[in-house]
């Protein structure tokens, strides 16, 4: 049985880096005794794998984590028992059962959505949200991304996928996964660059607020939350 | 939610945030106007490296257990932090509370090894508390250091208020008591300080005078007030089952040196090395009762969710009840994905048999500490193991399937010539042997012996406490002597050979002998930038010569030195219960090569007998 596992990330714990929240959640499923498959071989390790790394410093209110079991308690009894052992500013929201033969959350992930704001006294000059406008109304941004080979000029338009600016934040949904995967963190710098305003990355507040699945094509896509791919456990 | 000491902003700026947000599984969090005592229990090192100590896990849990003392932790802030700390004239803060080291009511430190020196001032100058135990007031925390280091607590005597001379668990909520007392009076600080040298092992270093000879030593060492007695006691736990232990460890975030649950099964140990500080120290010999160990191990993995569980004790294999509490832990974390670590195992069938059950035996190795490479020097520092039990012990592994051997040795021991260190090679070079001794098909295709020597620094309160220690140069000759000897050797290609750094284990052996006045010289290393001594990137020799120049001292004084029998050493006001006839004793059966028994075997008569408790009060067979 496939389990998908929502959880939380927010206050002190944007300090704790995406290798150590593996190793932590591997403690949690120990200390609330979920009965979780291992991998076969002498030195045995738990079947589970994460979604998305979340860079360090930012909060979210939507990662995932998927695990085998070999059997399930229900999510309330399952939810209630891991929070019982987690560190402040990480808790499990929904701990749901995936139908047979579906794929793992990483290999799934189309997009993601996140809120933007700029730290007390960071904002980018006045007006910001005007030069934003502009910014992103363009058909092309071309952003220099560092590759294996050196730096390569890529084009980040097509993987903004929505974009919608508040009055001190942005929401956005991007691209991400494995095939095209546009950290907030590239295209906040890609736009001060282009604004010539220094926007250091010490500037950001970043929320992550969803994760999605693609369910329809490349060109038309139809994006479900990951969460949505299961089912809660009565 | 908890609110930070540090903004996002700096702790975005250091490397691994994490070491100083705390927020761990199991921080204990309490209400800070409900508690009358607060606790900072410092390990002087870096995080990963002070969260794997037992110790202040241990206390930690047992200050935390009384209501009226919230007990929380600081580490060393690594080298990126501390700049950031001294640029923003930061405080240091407590990792529970994020508040401010300099409000507490205590500054708890435990000295593990002499290369923390530095950060010890570190902690104090971070902290704002003033370096010199005498500039303090009321309005500072009191400093107290424990550990094996306080043992000899004299290079240090200038920066503590106190030391606490042997196992935390005894008389720690009795200083509490006191403390609070003290507090509500309103007398001077120095008032507190006399009453707490009436305690039981606490030391107030500032209560005592010493005089030196025209020739450096010691002349007197004495009490300059009625309350400081002229011997500070050793405490000791007499029933270390009955006690504190922590059943819910703090669990971090971060991979930590030790990322596993730690089960100590006994302490002190019997066999009496001659060089060994710790053997002496800890004595007597005292082991848990089996089934507490097996509850605290269940109870333990539930309460951090480790993956791994380690045995913790001098000789593992002298606990009587090795072999019962293996099977339970087989029983119990074989199902359960979490792998057992047997650590200070002796090699032979029974240890093989059980590693070879919770250890995949390709990928692990064996470790042998013959430390010296002739029977003959192995006879000098008593050290029972002998060539017969080692290449059998070889032989057997070689047999069950591994091929990986580790040996370890020290250099620069009392009496040792150039033969025994050719030894050294040439038991590396018989172990390899036996390798290809096995039948082809039962062993792996080559095998891989990695030799390990240290330099031998003698230690306070070992029967080598007199011993001359060798020079860097000397030290540095006999690695040489021991390489050349390997590649004289047969299978020099199956061997590999690493030696310790020579210069930090000349300052070692100078601050392990040394006497008060070699505290200015630690003052000026650290205002020189000498920190992090132990880590080899940050260590700076020549600052430290420079210091120990600067100060008029001598380095040889401390560790070349020939000492006379009847010298009065700066660590002899403390009584450990090992005597100094017993350790004098030692001195001359090493000198002769004689073999003392281990405590199991027949009683020598140490003294520790007197401190209750332990092997020197059972059945003896």
């Amino acid at each position: 049985m496939n389990i998908r596992i929502k959880f939380r990330k927010y206050g002190p714990m944007k300090f704790i880096s995406h290798l150590d929240v593996m190793r932590y959640f591997q403690k949690v499923i120990r200390r609330a005794d979920i009965d979780i498959c291992f991998s076969e071989g002498f030195s045995p390790h738990m079947i589970m794998s994460f979604a998305a790394p979340l860079g360090l410093g930012l909060t979210s209110e939507a990662e995932y984590v998927d695990i085998r079991v070999n059997r399930t308690l229900p999510s309330e009894e399952a939810i209630r028992r891991m929070n019982e052992t987690m560190a402040e500013g990480m808790d499990v929201i929904s701990f749901r059962l995936l139908p047979e033969n579906s794929k793992n959350a990483m290999s799934i992930v189309a997009a993601a959505d996140y809120e933007v704001r700029f730290r007390k006294g960071y904002e980018p000059g006045d007006g910001w949200q005007e030069r934003w406008l502009e910014f992103i109304s363009q058909t092309e941004i071309p952003v220099l991304k560092e590759t294996k080979k050196g730096h390569q000029e890529v084009d980040i338009r097509p993987w903004i996928y929505d974009c919608s600016v508040k009055d001190k934040a942005l929401d956005l949904q991007l691209s991400a996964g494995s095939v095209h995967n546009l950290k907030p963190e590239l295209l906040m710098y890609a736009f001060g660059v282009w604004a010539n305003r220094e926007i250091p990355s010490s500037a950001l507040l970043i929320h992550r607020k969803e994760i999605y699945a693609n369910q329809g094509s490349e060109d038309d896509r139809v994006l479900i939350s990951l969460e949505n791919l299961g089912e809660d456990i009565e | 939610m908890r609110k930070l000491a540090l903004s996002d902003e700096i702790l975005m700026s250091v490397e691994k945030p994490a070491r100083y947000i705390g927020g761990e599984v199991n921080a204990v969090m309490k209400e800070k106007e409900k508690v009358d005592i607060r606790f900072a229990m410092c390990f002087p090192d870096v995080y990963e490296i002070g969260m794997s100590h037992l110790g202040i896990q241990i206390l930690y849990d047992m200050f935390n257990q009384r209501e009226d003392i919230w007990c929380e932790r600081v580490y060393s802030p690594w080298t990126d932090m501390d700049q950031v700390l001294r640029e923003k004239n930061i405080p240091l803060f407590a990792l529970e509370s994020q508040e401010p080291v300099k409000k507490f009511d205590f500054l708890g430190i435990t000295i593990q090894y002499e290369m923390c020196y530095t950060n010890i001032l570190q902690i104090l100058d971070l902290s704002q508390i003033p370096l010199r135990a005498e500039e303090r007031t009321k309005e500072h925390p009191v400093v107290i250091g424990g550990g094996p280091c306080a043992y000899n607590p004299e290079p240090l005597a200038d920066f503590f208020d106190l030391f606490y001379i042997g196992e935390g668990e005894t008389q720690y909520f009795r200083l509490m008591d006191l403390y609070k007392e003290w507090k509500r009076s309103g007398l001077p600080r120095k008032d507190f300080l006399k009453q707490a040298a009436q305690i039981p092992g606490i030391y107030v270093p500032s209560l005592y005078d010493v005089v030196y000879k025209e020739d450096g030593t010691i002349a007197s060492m004495t009490p300059n007030c009625p309350e400081a007695p002229e011997k500070v006691k050793k405490q000791i736990v007499e029933d270390v089952t009955d006690t504190f232990y922590p059943r819910k460890p703090v669990v971090p975030f971060l991979k930590a040196t030790q990322d596993r649950v730690v089960l100590e099964i006994q302490r002190g140990c019997i066999r009496g090395c001659r060089f060994c500080q710790a053997g002496m120290l800890y004595r007597p010999t005292r082991e848990r009762d089996v089934s507490m160990l097996k509850s605290c191990a269940e109870e333990m993995l539930k309460n951090t969710g480790y993956e791994e569980i380690s045995l913790s004790s001098l000789s593992s294999s002298d606990y009587s009840k090795l072999g019962e509490l293996v099977e339970f832990l087989i029983e119990t974390c074989g199902a359960r994905g979490i792998n057992i670590s047997l650590p200070s195992l002796r090699i032979d069938a029974f240890s093989l048999d059980v590693m070879g059950k919770v250890q995949d035996v390709k990928k692990s190795s064996l470790t042998f500490a013959p430390e010296a490479g002739s029977q003959r020097l192995r006879n000098v520092i008593n050290k029972g193991l002998t060539e017969e039990v080692i290449l059998q012990g070889a032989s057997q592994a070689f047999e069950g399937g591994w091929n990986r051997v580790k040996l370890y040795f020290m250099l620069g021991l009392p009496t040792e010539n150039e033969e025994d260190m050719k030894n050294i090679a040439w038991l590396a070079e018989k172990i390899a042997e036996c390798f290809y001794d096995v039948p082809k098909e039962q062993r792996n295709k080559r095998c891989q012996i990695v030799l390990s020597t240290s330099f031998f620094v003698p230690k306070p309160f070992t029967p080598f406490q007199w011993a001359q220690m060798c020079t860097k140069e000397e030290f540095l000759h006999r690695a040489y002597v021991v390489n050349h000897e390997i590649k004289e050797q047969k299978n020099k290609k199956s061997i590999k050979y690493n030696w310790h750094e020579a210069d930090v284990t000349v300052l070692e052996g100078i601050l392990a002998r040394g006497d008060r006045r070699t505290g200015k010289a630690v003052r000026r290393a650290y205002e020189k930038g000498c920190l992090f001594d132990s880590w080899s990137e940050f260590f700076k020799n020549d600052l430290w010569m420079e210091a120990f120049r600067e100060c008029g001292i001598d380095t040889d004084f401390y560790t070349t030195r020939a000492r006379a029998l009847d010298e009065i050493f700066p660590w002899d006001f403390i009584d450990i219960g090992v005597n100094r006839a017993f350790l004098e004793r030692e001195w001359k059966r090493a000198q002769e090569g004689t073999v003392t028994p281990n405590c199991r075997q027949s009683c020598s008569g140490c003294g520790a007998s007197v401190l209750g408790g332990g092997i020197c009060h059972e059945h003896q067979d």
